[in-house]
């Protein structure tokens, strides 16, 4: 008879299986169902020296402002309301971290790589910009096919893989044994990230038996098998203050508080001693509920 | 509220600029990105192209005209209710395949331009050390390459027209034209639309030219907001006005928040 494993951990014991120097891919999307307790486990962690790849959002600015970046690998970095990340503008501003700033869709091609476990793919995206001369890494690749005129294959541009070593996604729901269930609109590339990792661990809002999946959504909705987790957290409100829907909208009031904690040093140490120097994830959670029952305006 | 009958402003000719780059496009994904875009290209799928294809702004194709800044989501006993009619379903991982196929024209913001319509939202000085980060390079380079872009200025001025862009986030017609005719087989810019003229390529070495200018501003105050020579023809024409029908849309059914109105003053 099978048996479903159980991959159930802490936010603390995934940090405890990450390195620093380590490249690490975050899911969501800009500021849309991030594993945000997982961020603030790397957070209150001594961490460091870290290569970042994320379709980028308050996972980027935070560890960016806590300085745990080495390298940040990105299409974008984005608060969806907050057009420009301020945390991340100053580390690049600053020179403060290494970029590689990728097409989005190049993003995707380097993850889809990675997990197809193949060197490239080749892309029209980046012929003509400045993308291969700022970044001279990127390397060009003629297909050994004939072109469209029956001439020499066409020169593309040979976008590389992006292994990880682990990443981290959040998912609505998940079992036990590492199948997540997705219920918003949009996956993002969560799946790609999970596949182009070493060891991918998932945070979710809840964790239910396997059988229960199909009484929140369409099986089109499980689209994060146990094949690709190492781990499982069970964190409700743990993509907080990005959205999670529709479990919860975006915490725009909190947002703006972070946004604007960019403007000066005071600011910072302020919203990191009242929202990052804590002792847990609970204690987060306690925090958010506090400043909820207050109307938000603390 | 608005009134059908009163004169078009600015706000409503530069709707109708950017429905008029729509035209002739058929079934295909119209993408415009910023409150007047949607509206032109709204605007365009209600009158005269009435078989475009466009997204809530989100993950779906939908037919529902939805107001600029419309969340279409909504949720309803731990569902996810979608209060709009859904074509298709297109999230982010679908995008891609769907601008590398080529069957979309997208119009996008700028902070600085080009006279070949090279442009730049990545970051204004070094990329390696920017002055000021900007977006990054987005979806530019993929869109530029691969499929019809046309672009969005509301504030024309020589800060945003420049000579050199400090850094070539979407392609314009001089890079397109060094990768040679294969590489660039795909590539188009066709319109630049701003708060004082539309603008194209259609010149003999593609530099951009004055199309029309709207209504009120004159060629001197144009050329004057733009920081490199532009091309203009013997006879300037006038940006055309919104018919009456185009004004109904526009201010009772696809803008009645007036939020156009946010983005160029009328």
């Amino acid at each position: 008879m099978s048996t479903l494993p159980d991959k159930r951990m802490t936010e603390d014991e995934v940090v405890g299986e990450l390195r620093s120097g380590m490249t690490i891919g975050i899911g969501g999307w800009a500021s849309r169902r991030k594993p945000m307790s997982l961020i603030r486990a790397i957070l209150r962690s001594d961490l460091t020296d870290l290569t970042i790849v994320s379709y980028g959002g308050p996972d980027i600015g935070l560890l960016c402002a806590a300085g745990k970046v080495r390298k940040a690998v990105y299409g974008f970095v984005s608060l969806d309301t907050i057009p420009l990340e301020p945390h991340f503008r100053l580390a690049r501003q600053s020179g403060a971290i290494e970029a590689m700033e990728l097409d989005e869709g190049m993003l995707l091609l380097g993850l889809q790589a990675a997990a197809w476990r193949i060197p490239f793919i080749p892309t029209r995206a980046g012929l003509g910009t400045d993308l291969p001369i700022v970044m001279p890494e990127l390397q060009m690749v003629q297909s050994p096919y004939p072109g469209p005129d029956g001439g020499p294959g066409e020169e593309m541009l040979a976008m590389p893989a992006l292994p990880l070593d682990a990443a981290l996604i959040h998912q609505n729901r998940a079992d036990q044994g590492g199948n997540g269930q997705f219920l918003g609109s949009d996956l993002y590339m969560d799946d790609l990230f999970a596949m182009a990792a070493e060891n991918t661990y998932m945070s979710c809002e809840q964790i239910i038996p396997t059988e229960d999946f199909a009484r929140h959504g369409s099986f089109h909705t499980q689209r994060i098998s146990r094949l690709m987790t190492t781990g499982v957290i069970e964190a409700p409100g743990g993509a907080h203050f990005t959205e999670c829907p529709p479990d919860y909208g975006r915490d725009e009031a909190f947002q703006k508080q972070y946004a604007a904690s960019a403007s000066s040093p005071e600011l910072w140490d302020e919203f990191k001693q009242q929202w990052i120097d804590l002792e847990s994830e609970a204690e987060y959670q306690q925090a958010v509920a506090a400043r909820r029952a207050e109307g938000g305006s603390r | 509220m608005s009134d059908a009958t009163a004169e078009a402003t600015r706000d409503e000719i530069c709707v109708v600029a950017v429905a008029e780059c729509f035209r002739g496009d058929g079934e295909r994904l119209c993408n415009p990105i910023g409150t007047i875009p949607m509206i032109g290209g709204r605007l365009a799928r209600e009158s005269f192209e009435p078989h475009l294809v466009m997204t809530d702004g989100f993950g779906m194709f939908t037919s529902s005209v939805l107001p600029p800044n419309t969340d279409p989501y909504e949720s309803v006993d731990g569902h996810l209710q979608l209060n709009e009619v859904v074509e298709a379903w297109n999230p982010y991982p679908q995008m891609f395949p769907v601008l590398w196929n080529g069957r979309r024209h997208v119009m996008m913001g700028g902070s600085q331009i080009d006279q070949f319509g090279n442009q730049n939202f990545a970051c204004i000085g070094d990329w390696h050390k920017p002055k000021a980060q900007l977006l990054g390079f987005r979806g530019a380079p993929g869109n530029t390459i691969n499929h019809t872009t046309s672009y969005w200025i509301p504030n024309h001025n020589p800060k945003v027209f420049v000579p050199k862009v400090d850094v070539v986030s979407g392609v314009g017609y001089d890079r397109a034209r060094e990768l040679g005719p294969e590489a660039s087989r795909f590539h188009e810019v066709r319109r630049v639309v701003t708060n004082l003229a539309v603008l194209d390529f259609e010149t003999p070495d593609n530099r951009m030219r004055l199309r029309s200018g709207h209504p009120g501003v004159t060629v001197d105050q144009i050329v004057e907001a733009t920081g490199f020579e532009l091309v203009i023809p013997e006879a300037v024409a006038e940006t055309r006005l919104p018919t009456d029908d185009e004004l109904r849309l526009i201010r009772e059914v696809i803008d009645p928040k007036d939020l156009r109105k946010t983005e160029v003053k009328p």
